[in-house]
């Protein structure tokens, strides 16, 4: 791999990068999908081929390609040049990085059961059991269960003498349970919507027992359909982890990443209202109890790595402290303005993209005192929300509308009846300032999302979320007409 | 031998040469895998030369370019079936490819009601194989983007805001080879400009094209159209959410035929039950038409779907009535037809999607539309929207990039941006007049012609502070 490596930096310098770095990258992914009891599904992939990144005269430059050999790696250093060259033609600002030690060293996500060496038919007779569990539910129209594995072998070296190996391993796995009557369609989904996903091995999956909780599950599928509609009006509301992670994710993982707040993101997913001027000032994001962190060391997570991909050794950086903004996901290029150092959050999806800042594990962090239950049992009349069904944010990322599979009316610090199709919504700001109760450690789980989209070209990213469940008031419920 | 440089500069410079490398690839491959003992084999190669110039702050802020290929093998072993797939083409790479395949294959469960690899497509209603090939395109260098980038950027900077976006071109060769006898390949090419402009003042603008023929794109009329809009949506104010008769332009309405299509003209998600569809429903107005069509040549024209079958002109709504869906091989043997061409590469757990959805167009001047609102919104383009009930296509989403209040039919001034939570379905329902001219617009479910639209209601439920 060096000879690869070394022969895109050299030629990258020989033809007038001041900056080069190349990533070599081996990717190869499994999945298994079953639909009501049939394995309609089982694909394997493999992909790999190498990107250089460069800056000539102050403008980036990219190319890539899926042929490892050096005539090539010549011929890509060549176009990153010249791409980098036109750059330079539309250019205010020039490209400066901050400082950083070179790069060196290895990392592998612990893996106690490699699933990549388990074999197949475990997997999918596992996968069907669970399936079968949630199909044989009276009244259940249709399942959807899911298991993928991701293993990435990634080589990252750059002019300034860094060379770094990781070996990074996915997985997740879910079922999915779908009933229908006329109009409505109600689904429950376990562990998460959209599966629950680990940094680990095939332990996880064994440990999320999916045929123990699929019937259960499917059986409130079922029930949702007979629930009453979730009445507007404006309640305390309690979001459980499956919830909460993705509020997490969508109003304070994305507004913190750097290059939206500088705009570099505007086409596409917008920007940000968490502007440099609020870090200056000490902005007020949320209640006192608010402490969120960036922290690619955490165990478990989907962002959790060596080094980002531009050699930054992983790292946490707080991002919300006792609830107010103290910092940002940044890059070797965005962290310089606002006069600090990378944060390790550069991260690209593949071999044929370029690094963006994206989350790494943005974890919500327990406060002791009151476990999750604990604050259900302190509510006296309120909902408690559970596993995301469809989210939605304006391009500051303020006004805010969520989904969840299902709503458990709170009464007298008791779960009780569901009620469907719940909704909720509000702006980013107002609604962490309003929360009163975070759960303690006792509830606190690393979740994932494996499809956070960004970019143009689009790039998919697997980002943490590490939370305990949490308590707002005042919040408005029930949008929309039914 | 060639060169990789000079094959890539041979493929640029006539569409056949790709296509039919790459369908002699998928027929090496497909030869491997019989010969394995496959009962049945699938090949689906996809090779693409891309390069994206992004912009921010009126300046290139990232330039991409990369070269891929990939082999997706769907091998089948009685009704077991495996699907490998790589981007290694070298000849270690394919015999790996294949013999994987072939060990996986053994472990997997039969699919009982398995219906084959599809056949050779033949008879009425297939699109016509048109050129869906530019030089103009293929041959696009990072200098000719920088330079329409330029023209993006001088157009803002004349008005005195600023620019943001992206210019992307394509080209790319699919063959499709399968054990049924299906043996088929294409080139492609395409190209997006798309641009936001902010105004100081606070307003933003939006345009974007989407051509086959990069070279058709009149980049500065882009940045103009975005710098307009910007400037005409300064110093916003607030509207109470509520519901509003709505003009929307064609940024927006790609929105809805992406969402309709994927909620319901699957024949997936009729099959499930999950889909708003029946044949003869009534569902929108009767000035609403709306056919899939890989031939058209409007659109980023598309001959066969990725399992090498040929597409059919399918007519989904056919003034305001459900009328057909569309059909991959599994869900039409299922359905006990056909399939339509509208597969996506294997495995395909979501079904098959109208991928070229073309709107009817109507008979009213676009200019004319806001005339017929008394009070509303005109609305540029929508943002972040997703399914809040699928089945009946509720969505919740943003508006962004210039919406207006209009009264007596006339723009009065610009709006901050609101939340809609609006089933799709009430609203094609509610649809009084459709724009006589159309755009080319780039969705999440591939490409879309598509006019704009005055409809008589929209529920905004909640506004922002921009």
């Amino acid at each position: 791999m060096r000879d690869l490596t070394d022969r895109a930096l050299n030629t990258a310098q020989a033809l007038g990068a001041s900056y080069a770095d190349t990533r070599v990258v081996r990717r190869r992914e499994e999945s298994i999908a079953i639909k009501t009891g049939k394995v309609e599904g089982v694909a394997m992939g493999e992909t790999e081929g190498f990107g250089v990144r460069v800056i000539v005269d102050g403008a980036w430059g990219f190319a890539a390609s899926h042929r490892l050999e050096l005539d090539e790696a010549d011929r890509v250093a060549g176009l990153a040049v010249r791409i980098a060259k036109a750059s330079g033609t539309a250019l205010r600002r020039r490209v400066v990085l901050d400082d950083r030690s070179p790069a060196r060293g290895s990392y592998e996500t612990p893996v106690e059961e490699d699933p990549f060496k388990l074999p197949l038919e475990r997997k999918i007779q596992d996968l069907l059991a669970a399936d079968q569990r949630a199909t044989s539910v009276k009244g259940v129209a249709f399942t959807e269960s899911m298991y993928a594995a991701q293993r990435e072998w990634k080589t990252f070296a750059a002019t300034d003498g860094s060379y770094t190996e990781q070996t990074i391993t996915h997985v997740g796995s879910a079922v999915e349970a779908n009933a229908i009557d006329g109009d409505e369609h109600q689904r429950r989904s376990y562990p998460d919507a959209g599966g629950g996903f680990r940094a680990a091995g095939y332990e996880f999956i064994r440990g999320l027992d999916l045929a123990d909780h699929a019937e259960a599950y499917a059986e409130e599928a079922v029930a949702l359909l007979t629930a009453p509609q979730l009445p507007p009006g404006r309640r305390t509301i309690v979001l459980d982890p499956s919830q909460l992670y993705l509020q997490i994710h969508e109003s304070c993982g994305h507004p913190t990443e750097l290059d939206r707040v500088f705009g570099t993101e505007a086409s596409y997913a917008g920007t940000s209202f968490l502007t440099t001027d609020r870090l200056d000032e000490g902005f007020r994001y949320g209640s006192d109890l608010i402490t969120i962190v960036a922290d690619a060391t955490a165990q478990h997570g989907l962002g959790t790595f060596g080094w980002d991909d531009e050699g930054v050794a992983a790292q946490a950086v707080p991002l919300i402290q006792d609830g107010i903004l103290v910092g940002y996901l940044s890059s070797r290029e965005t962290a310089p303005r606002i006069g600090r150092q990378s944060g390790g959050a550069m991260r690209a999806d593949g071999w044929n993209r370029i690094p963006l800042i994206r989350m790494t594990n943005v974890s919500l962090l327990p406060v002791p005192g009151m476990s999750l239950d604990d604050i259900v049992a302190d509510t006296d009349d309120g909902l408690y929300l559970a596993s995301n069904r469809s989210w939605s944010i304006d391009d500051r990322r303020l006004n805010f509308q969520f989904a969840t599979e299902v709503a458990y009316e709170i009464k007298g610090g008791v779960k009780g009846r569901l009620f469907k199709n719940p909704t909720y919504t509000g702006i980013t700001y107002e609604f962490w300032r309003s929360c009163d109760a975070v759960g303690d450690a006792s509830s606190w789980v690393m979740l994932g999302t494996p499809n956070c989209g960004k970019g143009e070209p689009s790039q998919v990213g697997h980002v943490g979320h590490g939370v305990s469940g949490a308590r707002f008031r005042d919040v408005q419920v029930g949008v929309g007409k039914w | 031998m060639l060169s990789e440089q000079a094959a890539t500069e041979a493929r640029r410079a006539d569409p056949t040469v790709g296509a039919a490398e790459a369908l002699a690839l998928a027929e090496d491959v497909l030869g491997r895998a019989l010969r394995v003992g496959a009962t049945e084999a699938e090949v689906l190669v996809t090779s693409e030369d891309s390069a994206l110039t992004r912009f921010a702050n009126s300046e290139i802020h990232q330039n991409v370019a990369e070269s891929n290929r990939t082999v997706n093998l769907r091998f089948v072993a009685g009704k077991r079936i495996a699907v490998m797939s790589s981007a290694r083409t070298d000849v270690e790479g394919i015999r790996s490819l294949v013999n994987r395949a072939s060990a996986v294959v053994r472990t997997c469960e039969e699919l009982e009601d398995w219906a084959g690899l599809p056949t050779p497509a033949t008879g009425v209603g297939l699109v016509d194989a048109i050129d869906a090939w530019s030089p103009g395109t293929a041959e696009a260098t990072p200098e000719l983007r920088a330079d329409a980038v330029r023209a993006v950027i001088a157009a803002a900077d004349a008005e005195m805001v600023v620019a943001y976006g992206s210019f992307s071109t394509s080209a790319e060769s699919i063959a499709v080879a399968n054990s049924a006898g299906i043996r088929i390949s294409q080139s492609r090419t395409g190209s997006q400009l798309l641009t936001v402009h902010m105004s100081p003042g606070g307003g933003n603008g939006y345009a974007e094209a989407v051509s086959m023929d990069a070279s058709t794109i009149d980049a500065a009329a882009i940045g103009r159209e975005a710098a307009e809009k910007a400037h005409a949506s300064d110093h916003a104010v607030s509207v109470p959410a509520g519901d509003y008769p709505v003009v929307l332009e064609e940024y927006a309405v790609v929105d809805i035929t992406d969402y309709l299509g994927y909620l319901g003209f699957s024949a997936l998600a009729v099959l499930e039950g999950r889909s708003f569809v029946e044949p003869g429903r009534k569902v929108g107005s009767e000035l609403v038409s709306v056919i899939d069509d890989g031939g058209d040549p409007a659109g980023l024209a598309m001959a066969f779907d990725f399992e090498g079958v040929r597409k059919h002109r399918v007519t989904l709504l056919d003034r305001g009535v459900c009328r057909d869906v569309v059909y991959d091989s599994q869900t039409a043997a299922r359905a006990g037809t056909t399939s339509t061409g509208h597969g996506l590469p294997a495995p395909n757990p979501w079904g098959p999607f109208p991928l070229n959805s073309v709107m009817a167009a109507g008979t009213t001047p676009r200019e004319e539309l806001i005339g017929g609102l008394d009070r509303g919104l005109l609305v540029t383009r929508f943002h972040y929207t997703n399914t809040v009930h699928p089945k009946l296509a509720i969505i919740t989403g943003m508006t962004r990039d210039g919406t207006f209040l209009v009264r007596g039919g006339e723009i009065v001034g610009p709006v901050r941006n609101l939340r809609f939570t609006q089933s799709y379905l009430d609203a094609i329902a509610a649809v009084s007049a459709v724009s006589s001219s159309r755009k080319t617009l780039r969705g999440f479910l591939g490409s879309a012609v598509v006019p704009a639209l005055r409809i008589d209601a929209w529920t905004f439920t909640g506004v922002t502070e921009h």
